[in-house]
């Protein structure tokens, strides 16, 4: 085709434009919506428990992912240091996903019952106290704010309208769950639930 | 005097006032955290003064605020002189400009306040993503709408440039930030797990792709020629990188998410397309640099044209890191460190905000009518100053980065692992420091030009309307 027919056409080359630019989209994107890899969560994985997911809420809040991966690449080094690789069986009910794209701290992945709660706890407050060398900040807010059950539940119909599994005894579990309990105690049931249902066996 | 036969440079000069403006706000908190990962007393254990809420804050500040003032900016003013006609819609014209500083102090209250989606350089959340929508689209309607009532046949390359950039901006923001409100802030998005990191990724590598460059490559293609007095190098160059770069670039996107969870073939098309990238981007290169032909001597005594120069050196070298940490087995060293950092930097300082600047000298002394601006030895100055903290910046990311690679994968004879996580960390501290010196040596450039334009304005009370030349050119 002659260029300057586009040139002189502002439609047409809006629309040649707009066509250029989704096919990328279109083809990276659309087949991982139907590909079972992808979609189907790993064996024994459910959505995030009531204070688990209020935990959750909070570490986007905190934007806990400027410098923490929750993604343990197929990489040797990666896998002696933190755990078996991540699969995407694992993330499904992730919104959004929290893989990350730097780590200033160590990856979070198969962080869960790797230390103590009260670790996690003086840890978050002060992280400094027990790794002197960390640059990491204190949140030590999250101890003074109560997590609210109305908000979680609230949450929950929110991912449940998304197609994420939550039963009415889900909903109706919130109030026991979370009353009386600290966004710091959030935090940490979140945590360490990172990686309980990652894959077992031994990588090859 | 008639406005239809004036330009409308009122939006165009308010968009300069806030480039600047916002460009030492968002890196003056660049610095801010740059300091604070360096010397983490600096949190204060205040939840708005924290890194994890600020670090969005500067992204944004300086894509978004610095980067889309600058874009909309100059997009008004060359549309307008390349069609040789007055911007379309006058009040437009002003929402788009209200309305983006709008969004701009909407993400700046509500980032600090812990109000986030957590998908990068898409944080703001919901209602904001709606404003930013509506800004947008309006954008669109005056630029085409200018174009569209164009006096001369031809639509100048520039333009294809900026169209390319509003349209497939729109596109990306709409579909990244499609989520489902369960309050007034906070939402939760349509896509989960690695669906998401694809769309994310989609949308965050082609934020750089169009956004920080498509946009940026129009700026050049109009300033460039302007300042230098030299037509563009090769007409026939740049039809082939245009639609080469803006359809390569959709496809690599997923070089950010090498040996995750996503899919091995979505992984392997993101780096054959990234590696092909590579061409259409050194021809945006070429095509720039080469149109100082027969007019290198000007480098001599223009800074003005050094900044734009020295971007376009920059873009070459980030547009050849790019690719080249896009291939599989250098990413498993570069990726999650402080090169990555480098990386980026290079790219937005080094050509981003380079550019922009290069241009805003341009084109300030046209749009107050004045000859020049007030020091040209400051801008001097202000360029030398800027690249020496670009430098500075880049070079202790990269050397913190590759160190951080190196330390993370190296193992002892017995197959343990050589370094804690923390040792690394502890490691990198001097070129944290060394990273805030090259930042604020950045900064105070800033500075300079902030106190060079103020000078340079100060003597003009009401800007002269500049009229529409009669006599259309071919």
């Amino acid at each position: 085709m002659n260029h300057a027919l586009i040139e002189k056409n502002i439609g047409l080359m809006a629309v040649l434009t707009l066509l250029v630019i989704s096919i990328g989209g279109l083809v990276e994107i659309v087949p991982l919506m139907f590909q079972a890899q992808v979609i189907e969560p790993v064996p024994g994985l459910k959505p995030y428990p009531p204070l688990a997911l209020a935990g959750r809420d909070i570490y986007v809040r905190e934007g806990c992912y400027n410098c923490h991966s929750q993604m343990v690449r197929a990489l040797a080094s990666d896998v002696q240091r933190y755990g078996h690789y991540s699969v995407a069986g694992e993330s499904v009910y992730d919104r959004p996903f929290q893989w990350g794209s730097k780590r200033t701290g160590p990856d979070l992945a198969r962080i869960g019952g790797r230390y103590s709660d009260a670790w996690q706890r003086v840890h978050l407050l002060d992280p400094r106290s027990v790794v002197p060398e960390s640059n990491m900040p204190g949140f030590p807010w999250l101890a003074k704010a109560q997590v609210s059950a109305a908000e979680v539940e609230s949450h929950m119909r929110g991912l449940a309208r998304l197609g994420d599994p939550y039963s009415e005894a889900d909903f109706a579990s919130v109030a026991a769950a979370v009353n009386g309990k600290t966004e710091l105690d959030a935090l940490i049931a979140y945590l360490q639930g990172l990686g309980k249902f990652a894959p077992k066996e031994t990588p090859p | 005097m008639d406005l239809s036969s004036t330009y409308n440079d009122k939006v165009v000069r308010q968009f300069v006032i806030a480039t600047i403006l916002w460009g030492i706000v968002g890196m003056g908190v660049g610095a801010f955290i740059a300091a604070q990962l360096a010397w983490p007393a600096l949190n204060f254990d205040i939840p708005y003064l924290t890194y994890s809420r600020l670090r969005p804050l500067h992204t944004n500040a300086v894509i978004f605020a610095f980067g889309g003032c600058a874009l909309m900016g100059t997009a008004f003013h060359v549309v307008q002189r390349t069609c040789q006609t007055r911007l379309f819609g006058d009040r437009l014209a002003a929402f788009v400009f209200w309305g983006w500083q709008a969004v701009i102090v909407a993400v700046a209250i509500t980032l600090p306040l812990g109000i986030t989606q957590a998908k990068e350089y898409a944080e703001p959340e919901w209602p904001i993503d709606l404003l930013i929508a509506v800004v947008w689209i309006v954008f669109g309607i005056v630029f085409f709408g200018t174009i569209a009532r164009r006096r001369v046949k031809h639509i100048y390359v520039a333009n294809w440039f900026y169209g390319s950039f509003i349209l497939t901006v729109a596109v990306l923001h709409i579909v990244n930030n499609l989520a489902l409100p369960v309050s007034l802030w906070k939402s939760y998005p349509v896509y989960s797990g690695a669906v998401d990191a694809m769309v994310q990724w989609w949308y965050g590598h082609n934020a750089v792709g169009f956004f920080l460059t498509a946009g940026f490559l129009g700026m050049m293609y109009y300033y460039v020629p302007k300042q230098a007095q030299r037509p563009i190098y090769s007409y026939r160059l740049s039809v082939v990188h245009f639609w080469a770069l803006i359809a390569v670039y959709m496809w690599a996107g997923p070089h950010h998410l090498h040996y995750t969870a996503l899919p091995d073939w979505a992984q392997s098309l993101g780096m054959v397309f990234s590696l092909i990238l590579l061409a259409p981007s050194w021809g945006g290169m070429i095509n720039g640099i080469m149109t100082l032909s027969g007019a290198w001597h000007k480098l001599r005594t223009d800074p003005v044209l050094k900044f734009m120069i020295v971007a376009l050196s920059f873009y070459g070298m980030s547009t050849f890191e790019g690719p080249m940490m896009s291939i599989k087995t250098v990413n498993a060293l570069s990726h999650y460190t402080d090169w990555t950092i480098g990386h980026v930097h290079s790219g937005a300082l080094g050509w981003v905000a380079f550019i922009s600047i290069g241009s805003l000298y341009c084109m300030i002394p046209r749009l107050l009518g004045v000859e020049r601006m007030y020091s040209t030895r400051l801008i001097d100055l202000h360029f030398w100053i800027a690249t020496i903290g670009v430098v500075v910046y880049i070079a202790s990311m990269w050397i913190a980065g590759v160190m951080q690679g190196l330390m993370w994968r190296a193992t002892n004879p017995d197959g343990t692992l050589t370094y804690t996580f923390i040792e690394s960390l502890a490691q990198t501290h001097p070129f944290y420091v060394t990273r805030l010196l090259g930042g604020l040596l950045v900064l105070a450039g800033m500075f300079i030009m902030a106190w060079n334009v103020w000078r340079t304005w100060r003597g003009v009370r009401a800007p002269a309307p500049v009229p529409i030349p009669t006599a259309v050119a071919a």
